[in-house]
């Protein structure tokens, strides 16, 4: 079975995630700009981050057998800094319309302040203008007002709910987005936002219209196989193969596909790799690994599937 | 320099991509162009330029000899033979930017590079040659060269008139023994002869004697730069080509020979009556060579 985890920080991650993701059938992975742990200061920061997504990251994942797509945005947590807020602002047309960006994201509300409103909404206003979906990171506090308060905002800005994805989703806030037509994004994370015992639940009640898996994981106590993870608990909970293939695959390449910057063809067409590729005469092996070259399968054995 | 053969340019590079494109592709460039004319700050540039591929595709170009003429007679050197539509979608928008101002026009086309992914840089550097105010970009496209990227590199290096018009010599002598030593031809190096110099070859010799004594080799198009250079130390390589079992070395070495005013190269060459007549006559010159040495 082929995966897709459509929110993953792959920057924070090891070249021993990719292998075993890979090996689990994730052949497609989409990492949004977020902030890294702690507030960048200067401008170039954010441009070179840009730059990495787009370039070095997306070169590490093709060496492992994975496409690696991105969104780029403004987070809320340094919407805060205005002046510097202010200045990327400015930087952003110049990427989001790269190959390989499939959204605006992650954007939206931390504290739901003024400035965030304000930079939340400049992006909308930018990804509408260019076409693009737009990928909502939704408050740990204050949860279900500030995702409704997402949404309300989007549709007052005329964007389609339909190129909206709201993440971080729970059993409070499901309903909610469902019904206004919005896609609905889970991420499973250990000790947090869901646990995937909870989310089989959510896709028994609700089914697998606009209902998305991830894993968010990044630089904190997180899972990368969460997708597959899920899925395998799925399989076992009854949940027939049809809808573990919407949640767990599909349904994030119909809605990020509408950047018109991915598509099945992509990862379907080459599932050969060549480790001793080099990009910018850097090489993911050092003295004396030896690269991998040729077919690579998929084989996923977990100790337990399930994240709780 | 070049404002005054911008529109024509162009109508040229709109000519070749109505050809290749589809209407609505033709429709979308023809609208951002128009937005990009009236850009005060080069905003409007921005997203239509990383937007293009998905816009008009990424298909190659292909171009009649006539095609290849013209682009050459609007702009000497100007080759755009593996050009892709949206390369050349993206060349139209850069040149639609208002540039009477200079500072202006070329801090938004700095940026671009600043931010740019291997595609865009491919186009920026390859419309170089183009671009108004050539001077704002020198350090950019010196810097350029340093780059890993094989595409990205070719873009400036081999069929652009750029860096032999704008580079200083040791800019200009980096980037030949780059050339050589990343394994590219350097027949698509345009001015190649016009700027050779002497500090160039002894470089180029100093590279080869590197090859020969760890038992390698070298192309033998090295030594076309060398030849108008040959004094009383490089003689010596000149001399060993000569002493060689490759037949091709005999050719460079004769073919640099004839390219010096140096007696003792003359004098080498006169020893060498068939290799000599076939240089007089013609049947062997350095694009004989290239070609030996892309095939070998
Ligand atoms: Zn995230």
């Amino acid at each position: 079975m082929r995966f897709i985890d459509p929110h993953i920080h792959m920057t924070s991650r090891t070249t021993d995630d990719y292998a075993a993701m890979q090996k689990a059938g994730i052949v497609a992975i989409i990492e949004p700009a977020f902030w890294l742990g702690q507030p960048r200061t200067e401008l170039g920061s954010f441009k070179d981050y840009y730059s990495s997504l787009i370039g070095w990251e997306r070169f590490r994942a093709s060496q492992f057998g994975i496409k690696h797509y991105c969104t780029i945005g403004l987070n809320s947590k340094e919407a805060n800094n205005e002046a510097l807020a202010e200045e990327v602002m400015e930087l952003l047309p110049l990427f989001i319309c790269k190959e390989g960006v499939v959204g605006v994201g992650e954007i939206g509300y931390d504290d739901q302040t003024a400035a965030e409103d304000k930079y939340y909404r400049l992006q909308l206003d930018l990804a509408k203008e260019a076409n693009l979906p737009v990928q909502i990171h939704t408050p740990h506090r204050d949860k279900k007002a500030g995702t409704i308060r997402s949404m309300e905002v989007a549709l007052e800005h005329k964007l389609n709910p339909h190129m909206v994805i709201v993440d971080h989703n729970n059993e409070e806030t499901v309903r909610d987005v469902l019904e206004r037509g919005f896609w609905a994004a889970f991420t499973i994370y250990p000790n947090t936002k869901m646990g995937n015992e909870r989310m089989v639940e959510i896709v028994k009640q609700y089914g697998s219209e606009r209902i998305i898996v991830n894993s968010a994981a990044d630089w904190g106590i997180s899972d990368p196989l969460a997708v597959p993870k899920t899925a395998s608990l799925m399989l076992e909970q009854g949940i027939s193969i049809d809808d573990i293939h919407k949640v767990c695959y599909q349904n994030a390449l119909d809605s990020f596909g509408q950047s018109g910057q991915m598509k099945e063809s992509d990862w379907m067409d080459n599932t050969s790799i060549d480790q001793s590729q080099k990009l910018f005469n850097n090489s993911i092996l050092r003295g004396g690994q030896l690269p991998t070259i040729g077919e690579i399968r998929t084989n996923p054995i977990f100790d337990s599937n399930i994240i709780r | 320099m070049y404002s005054n053969i911008l529109p024509t340019t162009i109508a040229f590079l709109e000519q070749l991509f109505n050809r290749q494109a589809t209407p609505e592709a033709a429709k979308w460039l023809k609208e951002k162009k128009d937005l990009v004319k009236s850009s005060e700050t080069g905003k409007e540039l921005y997203l239509p330029f990383s937007a293009a591929p998905r816009y008009v595709g990424k298909s190659t170009l292909s171009l009649t000899q006539k095609e290849l003429e013209q682009a050459n007679q609007l702009r000497k050197g100007f080759t755009p033979r593996h050009w892709t539509t949206d390369q050349l979608a993206r060349t139209i928008l850069l040149l639609s930017l208002p540039h009477e101002n200079a500072d202006n026009y070329s801090k938004t086309i700095l940026k671009l590079f600043g931010t740019a992914d291997m595609g865009e840089l491919v186009a920026l550097y390859a419309a170089l040659p183009l671009l108004p105010h050539p001077e704002k970009f020198v350090a950019q496209a010196t810097e350029g060269i340093r780059t890993n990227m094989g595409n990205v590199y070719e873009a400036i290096a081999l069929n652009n008139p750029y860096p032999s018009e704008n580079f200083t010599e040791a800019a200009w002598n980096q980037m030949v023994l780059k050339t050589i030593f990343t394994g590219k031809s350097l027949q698509k190096i345009y001015g190649l002869d016009e700027r050779t110099n002497s500090d160039l070859a002894r470089m180029l010799s100093d590279y080869a004697h590197e090859r020969w004594a760890a038992g390698r080799t070298v192309t033998p198009e090295l030594w076309r730069p060398v030849g108008p250079h040959i004094n009383q130390t490089i003689i010596r390589d000149i001399k060993k080509l000569f002493a060689s079992q490759n037949e091709t070395e005999h050719e460079a070495a004769a073919l640099a020979c004839a390219q010096s005013g140096y007696p003792e190269a003359q004098a080498l060459l006169n020893q060498h009556p068939l290799l000599k007549l076939k240089i007089s006559e013609g049947q062997l010159n350095w694009s004989h060579i290239s070609q030996k040495a892309i095939t070998a």
